[in-house]
């Protein structure tokens, strides 16, 4: 065999990876088309939110009530205040349940008895229930039914909480489960119990992805609209709530309320409250984000 | 390197047999009659403070700290060690040796009651600790692992700062006096104090994989051990640490007693006064395997004169 057929014969394989290339290439391009499609809808929202919604945005957006009637006087204060006593109350009802269950289901459960199988296969459906669903169970057990305490705050935060609960109790559990069993050994073997395991070595381990599930599990929430709608938020309040048994709104459902509106400058407020809305979800998540790049613990 | 610890193992030795002769352990410090059912607690606290309880001379020598009687351990179906009895001395250092899979790590984690925190896991047998069976009904085994400490293969520190890494295991069992000092005290114990003394507040996992190593030896020595059981606590380390932590051993050896699980023969004959040798056992159906001990004598023996033939084909490196 000649130096050159030696060299042909291993080109060959290399001359057949062209047609691959191709392959790859075409796959590539058609991966950055969907991206890019995708992008685009996103930009096109975002621009026809921010043209018609930033010129509304004032300081008077945030200190003013919602009108009916007049739209330059008009803003959404209640929808805001709303929003954040709803996210606190979520919060203040999710993070201890769910931290607890989370902690109860890997550390404590008895992974083969059926009732804690059958709670886990639970939670993971739960997650995926449609939250229009935990509307309809607000509105029978909590505004209804058993609890009866009519449509007020405290019911919008226990049914958001109900929403985002699976969710948290995930989040948590994987965090938990991150943090390597030589950490636990290394702790029970120096005469720490049970507890002071966990409370005092796993659960700060695990501290880092635990906040900041919560706080992309709570930007889901304040986010939703069909379960307060369900629930029967309150359209258009001229007062803050004053207490957990107040009526209340919150900022998407203001928005629908504005949406629905057959005078065009009041659907121009829908986009500004959206633009405000916005906001505070991309606050959030970079909070999140910050907490998890600074605190997260990597092993 | 040897001859250092041979010569001490012979001095040893003769106490040893001695107190193996009897039947029933004595109990040393605490105020424990055999037979008395008591606490461990009790048993513990009397064992506080060793400044006081047991002094660092050759007083106490030859008396027998744990004494295991058919020890046998079940992972769910499967039988992982069985008929397992020795006894280790005060103050000593036992290795445990053999092939991978024999049971080592399990048997050791025996003596701490560990084992209890596998689930499936199942002891049989008795692990008498000065004169009380520590899988007695009445024992709490926090309070076993308390006194019994406990330094594992892979470096495991909390990922903290090194200062709370070794406060950890005083603040948990509530220990009195100024943390400050408990916890130089340990790391001068470990060998530590002075690479680390000036960043006692950065984290952990900064530090390099030896002095993880002995700085989890540190922490385990902070509550004031009795025993450190440590599970081939050099095998993911350079030599110059393994020989650190050897020096650190026969130092330690003064004060408290040592099970050494290693695969390192060299090493196994530089720190230890005693050997055990294990080694699996097909059952009859030629199914199951089980660990069980060969030989158990002093390290010196096993090494140049052992009785079995498995261990001197074990030994000089001919199987396993
Ligand atoms: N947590 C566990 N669950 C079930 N079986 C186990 C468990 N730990 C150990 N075993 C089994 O028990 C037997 C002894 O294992 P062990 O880890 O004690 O051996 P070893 O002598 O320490 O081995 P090595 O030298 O590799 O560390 C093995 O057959 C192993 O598969
Ligand atoms: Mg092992």
């Amino acid at each position: 065999m000649t130096g050159a057929q030696i060299a042909a014969n291993a080109l060959e394989g290399i001359r057949h990876g062209e047609r691959k290339r191709l392959a790859a290439q075409l796959f590539n391009g058609f991966m950055y088309g969907a991206i890019g499609l995708a992008f685009l809808a996103l930009v096109a929202l975002i621009g026809q939110t921010a043209v018609k919604g930033l010129p509304g945005l004032s300081l008077q957006f945030f200190t003013n009530f919602p009108s009916r009637i007049n739209p330059s006087t008009s803003g959404a204060q209640s929808a805001i205040v709303g929003t954040v006593y709803l996210t606190l109350l979520t919060a203040v009802f999710v993070i201890p349940v769910g931290i607890a269950t989370a902690l109860y289901l890997e550390e404590y459960a008895d992974k083969t008895r059926w009732w804690n199988r059958l709670i886990e296969v639970n939670i993971q459906n739960l997650a995926a229930v449609p939250s229009v669903v935990y509307g309809i169970l607000g509105l029978a057990f909590i505004v209804r039914g058993p609890l009866g305490i009519g449509p007020v705050l405290l019911a919008g935060g226990l049914t958001l909480g109900l929403l985002v609960l699976p969710v948290v109790i995930i989040v948590a559990r994987e965090s938990i489960r991150a943090v390597p069993p030589s950490i636990r050994d290394g702790a029970l073997a120096l005469g720490a119990t049970k507890w002071q395991t966990v409370s005092r070595q796993v659960l700060p381990s695990a501290r880092a992805g635990i906040v900041t599930g919560v706080i992309l599990s709570l930007s889901r929430a304040i986010g939703e609209t069909a379960p307060l709608l369900v629930i029967g938020a309150a359209s258009s309040p001229r007062f803050n709530p004053s207490g957990l048994n107040d009526a209340f709104t919150a900022l998407p459902i203001q928005i629908f309320t504005w949406t629905q509106d057959p005078n065009p400058q009041f659907v121009d407020q829908a986009a500004t409250a959206s633009i405000v809305l916005l906001l505070i979800l991309l606050g959030m998540n970079g909070i999140a984000i910050v907490l998890r790049n600074r605190y997260e613990q990597r092993w | 390197m040897g001859s250092r610890s041979f010569s001490a193992t012979v001095t040893n030795r003769g106490g040893e047999l001695s107190s193996l002769d009897e039947s029933l352990p004595e109990p040393t410090g605490a105020e424990v009659l055999p037979g008395e059912s008591v606490r461990t607690s009790e048993v513990m606290s009397s064992l506080d403070h060793h400044e006081k309880g047991i002094p660092t001379s050759d007083a106490g020598l030859g008396m027998t700290i744990f004494d295991c009687q058919d020890v046998e351990v079940f992972y769910g179906s499967h039988q992982a060690i069985r008929d397992v009895s020795l006894s280790f001395g005060l103050r000593e250092v036992t290795a445990l040796i053999g092939p991978s899979g024999c049971g080592k790590s399990t048997f050791l984690r025996c003596l701490n009651r560990m084992n209890d925190l596998i689930p499936g896991a199942k002891v049989g047998g008795h692990v008498i600790y000065h004169g009380q069976d520590l899988y007695a009904p009445e024992i709490d085994p926090v309070q076993v692992r308390k006194r019994i400490g406990m330094v594992f293969q892979k470096p495991n520190p909390f990922p903290k700062s090194i200062y709370d890494n070794v406060a950890f295991g005083p603040r948990v069992v509530g220990m009195e006096g100024d943390m400050d000092e408990i916890v130089e005290r340990a790391l001068v114990r470990g060998a530590l104090w002075e690479e680390v003394k000036d960043r006692l507040d950065e984290n952990a996992f900064g530090m390099s994989g030896g002095q993880q190593q002995r700085l989890c030896i540190a922490r385990a020595l902070a509550t004031d051990p009795d025993v450190l059981l440590m599970d081939e606590p050099c095998s993911a380390l350079d030599p110059i640490s393994t020989g650190r932590i050897e020096d650190l051993m026969s130092e330690l050896k003064e004060r408290i007693s040592i099970v050494i699980v290693t695969h390192n023969m060299q090493q196994a004959a530089r720190v230890s006064d005693k050997t055990a040798f294990f080694n699996v056992e097909l059952a009859a159906d030629e199914k199951s395997r089980t660990g069980v001990v060969v030989e158990y004598d002093a390290t010196e023996t096993i090494f140049t004169n052992p009785s079995d033939k498995r261990t001197e084909d074990y030994v000089t490196g001919k199987f396993g």
